[in-house]
């Protein structure tokens, strides 16, 4: 088949008797290419996998998944990290809390949660949510930290309740470091999402658990959309940054930094 | 880590002569820029003599000096180090020639006390004994105790780090010092401490420096020639203090040195060089006739309670005086003390500041040396700038 | 590894007792310890290769964005991209380009530690203070001296810094690696190495976890020694 034909019979519906088999003569980023595309018979036969219809159903639970997760962790993270980091207190907790999450591989985490609590949605979301707090608790913290004291001051002088500073002042002026953190968390939660389905949560990662139905070209299909959509919440969280950010911090970071991408950078800590 | 071919010779800076230097119609443009940072500046200064480069910001002071040790390439015009032009060396083995010394002092914070001492003689390939010999004595020159070598910057006060600074400029023995505003950082009652041990430095060891600043009294104290620039790098006008302060060249330095010229001249004079006042030194239980018979003595009609090593305690009132032996009934505190080696513009400050016409004068030993008051200092003012000297001069006739 | 997988869809579980019933089992741990020892090593083999190669290449390219300071952007925005891809794409992307095996993991695992290397190196550098630097050069340091001598020196902290995250995220990702057709922890969490079938047998997981979390540590640990040694002169300071 040439690629034109291909491209013609993209998207079937999940309707209809059987699929085409599947194809065995492509390259194997080509054969990982149709099967974005196009459905076809899974290896060891009988099921229909592939094309756009299944990947964007397992897309939705993936990113639905992370979503929830990441949620939860920023519901709890941001308000512990920015009342630490304002009152001062707790440096050990918020810089460990980040270390030892760094050391925990997020496939044993993962192991850990489905063996002795189960399987489900809700259990995948608090493994993933787990993985998601460190770097925003710690990011929210150490940003908090990195305010100028004098800054405050002037705004405690002015009158300004604890929490009006929190919000008005320390806050904005954290959202930098905040959402390196941020960056952090997303790109964690969604790589570990994809092995979600070991917790019978089929997001993205299900065609790379289960080769022996997808085939090679189903994981290598499934790890191509990954990475997109990976790629694809990276360049939302920094328009939300961009939209988030005061325009006043916006000028300064232009004059100071020189990057050119966007891309996530990792704010340094020592530790 | 030595650098040089020979780690057995001591290096061409072992040369203990300072060199004189000339600057000839040096000129600093910087590209894109209309008007030069340094503007055809010619001075020369000869060997072992401080040349206070002092101006506004914006002047061209700093960059002037950073010329000297090619830190900022000369545009036009030439910088002649004891005759040789610096263009003729390689940058860093120039620079190794040249002491440096900046006002945030730069130490090397994972580098121990010895170690930044010795930065520029390890570079040079100096024998390891060689090395020590000279950071102890050099620790000794800054008077800081010997077991600071072993320290760390961070363990320092900032007092102590820029005598450090200082003593690494000085390290490798250079014949020219460069200094910019090496006690700029400091707070100014250590300032003042740290300028004097400078000139008492400098007496001993009798380098060229050249040193700037934006502050033109430190410039009238350790300067023995003054160069006013003007922004834009014009030379205004290079003068002995005296000079500077009597004839300033024009409205600008005129301005610059500020309206009291006049009390400026009372930064080089000390209280030794003035009349101090006799009065009666009285200890406590001292028969009252002889006491009275002191009193009659002196210029003026006050006595001072002296202790057994002669240092003051208070002046006497009437009551001391009463019956067969002076008792210690004090009228007033002995304040403000003041040194015989202050200069008169700190010893005036100090006696209005106490709202006193006389102040009790100690020599380095704390012991009452006479008494000085505010008329002499007033009398002072009048003398001609001729006789006046430099901060330089006086140290060194001690 | 197909096979294994294979062996992973059927839940047969076979007799009874702990290990049938998928208990937290100290006896079976016991005499099964001698079954991670390879595993361990695998893991220990691809964390240090690829962070003492991803070390090489970021102190590369560091060097070179510290003298051509616009470069900078580019290499961070490059580093910063290969960092984004979720590792277990990572593994599988590279499959048809190196095969399976243990090589495909480590160029993975070494481009995830090309970015937090990259950045403290870079920042440890720019943070040296300025006074610093240029009193070596007006003392007549060549560059070359006041890079060897001074900057990098300075810099050790927040290099250091940065070598203990790469080390734990890397020991961390490597539990992924047998997606690549690696060794590793990550297989005996993943599969029943036991033999017993079954997924995420609890001991296995227990084990193989914590030896992988104990292994973070103990990088972090040594690297750590290493700082106190290294680093004198943050000691005197801070008593």
């Amino acid at each position: 088949m040439s690629l034109a034909m291909i491209l013609a019979q993209a998207g079937g519906g999940d309707e209809g008797p059987g699929c085409p088999p599947a194809p065995n003569d492509y390259g194997t980023f080509h054969d990982a290419f149709d099967f974005i595309v196009h459905k076809r018979e899974s290896v060891s036969g009988g099921i229909c996998i592939g094309g756009p219809g299944e990947l964007w159903d397992l897309t939705q639970t993936h990113l639905a998944v992370s979503f929830v997760a990441i949620a939860a962790a920023i519901l709890i993270s941001v308000p512990i990290g920015l009342w630490l980091g304002h009152i001062g207190k707790g440096e050990f907790f918020a810089v460990s809390v980040s270390n030892v999450g760094r050391a925990v591989p997020s496939l044993a985490l993962l192991a850990f949660f489905v063996a002795f609590l189960g399987l489900g949605f809700v259990n995948i979301a608090v493994v993933l949510m787990l993985l998601a707090i460190p770097p925003l608790l710690t990011n929210t913290y150490v940003g908090v930290r990195q305010v100028d004291p004098e800054t405050v001051d002037a705004a405690r002088g002015i009158g300004m309740t604890e929490s009006q500073i929190v919000r008005k002042v320390e806050m904005p002026l954290a959202l930098p470091t905040m959402f390196g953190g941020l960056r952090l968390s997303a790109v964690s939660v969604v790589a570990t999402a994809t092995i979600a389905p070991l917790g019978n949560v089929n997001t993205l990662g299900l065609p790379i658990i289960t080769p022996q139905n997808y085939g090679l070209a189903g994981e290598i299909g499934a790890a191509i959309v990954v990475a997109l959509i990976t790629l694809a919440v990276g360049l939302a969280i920094s328009a939300v940054e961009r939209a988030v950010t005061p325009k006043g911090l916006k000028v300064a970071e232009r004059r100071t930094t020189s990057r050119r991408f966007s891309l996530p950078t990792l704010r340094r800590m020592e530790t | 880590m030595q650098e040089t071919t020979d780690a057995q010779t001591p290096g061409p800076s072992a040369r203990a002569e300072a060199a004189p230097l000339e600057l000839r119609e040096v000129t600093k443009v910087y590209p894109g820029q209309e008007r030069p940072a340094v503007d055809h500046l010619s001075l020369e200064v000869p060997a072992g003599e401080i040349c206070v480069l002092v101006g506004p910001s914006g002047c061209g002071k700093t960059t002037a000096m950073r010329m000297v040790n090619r830190l900022i390439e000369i545009t036009s015009g030439d910088i002649l180090i004891a005759g040789k032009s610096v263009n003729d060396f390689k940058p860093a083995e120039l620079r190794r020639e040249i002491g440096y010394a900046i006002q945030q002092i730069g130490l090397f914070p994972h580098w121990t006390i010895a170690q930044n001492i010795s930065t520029v003689p390890r570079l040079l390939g100096w024998p390891k004994e060689r090395v020590n010999e000279r950071v102890n004595e050099l620790l000794d020159l800054i008077s800081l105790p010997r077991e600071v070598a072993k320290r760390y910057p961070a363990q320092l006060s900032g007092g102590q780090r820029q005598r450090v600074g200082v003593a690494r400029a000085l390290a490798a023995d250079p014949p020219l010092l460069l200094m910019d505003e090496p006690f700029g950082a400091i707070d100014p009652i250590n300032r003042e401490r740290l300028q004097n041990e400078f000139l008492r430095l400098q007496a001993e060891i009798r380098k060229t420096i050249v040193f700037v600043t934006h502050d033109i009294d430190e410039a009238i104290k350790v300067g023995d020639r003054i160069a006013v620039l003007k922004e834009g790098g014009h030379l205004a006008q290079y003068a002995p203090p005296a000079e500077l302060l009597m004839a300033p060249a024009d409205e600008f330095v005129e301005q610059f040195v500020g309206a009291d010229r006049a009390l400026k001249r009372l930064a080089l004079q000390r209280v030794r060089d003035v009349d101090l006042v006799k009065v009666a030194l009285i200890r406590p239980g001292e028969p009252v006739a002889e006491a009275r018979a002191k009193c009659d003595d002196s210029d003026v009609d006050l006595a001072m309670l002296i202790d057994d090593e002669g240092r003051p305690q208070g002046w006497l009132s009437e009551r001391a005086f009463t019956g067969e032996r002076v008792r210690k009934e004090l009228r007033s505190p002995a304040e403000p003390i003041i040194d015989l080696d202050d200069v008169l513009r700190d010893a005036l400050g100090r006696l209005l500041a106490a709202e006193s016409r006389y102040g009790p004068v100690v020599d380095a030993r704390g012991r009452m040396a006479g008494v000085l008051s505010m008329d002499v200092i007033s009398h002072s003012l009048q003398v001609p700038a001729e006789e006046t000297r430099t901060g330089a001069d006086l140290v060194a006739d001690e | 590894m197909i096979d294994v997988l294979a062996q992973v869809q059927i839940r047969e579980r076979t007799g009874k007792g702990c290990v049938a019933e998928n208990g937290f089992c100290p006896d079976w741990i016991a005499d099964n310890l001698h079954k991670y020892w390879s595993p361990l090593l695998e893991h220990v083999w691809l964390t240090v290769i690829s962070v003492a190669i991803g070390l090489v290449i970021a102190f590369v390219l560091a060097l070179i964005c510290h003298r051509q300071r616009w470069l900078t952007g580019v290499v961070g925005g490059f580093t910063g991209a290969l960092y984004t891809v979720p590792s277990v794409a990572a593994f599988l992307l590279l499959l048809p380009v190196t095969g399976r095996g243990n090589n495909t993991a480590i160029i993975a695992l070494t481009a995830y530690t090309l970015q937090i290397l990259f950045v403290n190196i870079m920042g440890g550098l720019r943070n040296v203070p300025a006074d610093a630097v240029d009193a070596a050069r007006g003392m007549g340091m060549t560059d070359n001296q006041i890079l060897r001598r001074v900057e990098l020196p300075l810099a050790l902290p927040e290099i250091l810094a940065g070598l203990r995250i790469a080390f734990t995220t890397t020991v961390g990702l490597a539990t992924l690696a047998f997606f690549a057709g690696a060794g590793g922890l990550g297989e005996n969490i993943y599969s029943s190495a036991a033999g017993t079938g079954g997924r995420f047998f609890k001991s296995n997981v227990v084990v193989a976890g914590g030896l992988a979390i104990l292994l973070a540590a103990t990088f972090d640990l040594i690297v750590l020694t290493f700082q106190r040694f290294a680093l004198p002169w943050r000691r005197a300071a801070a008593r």
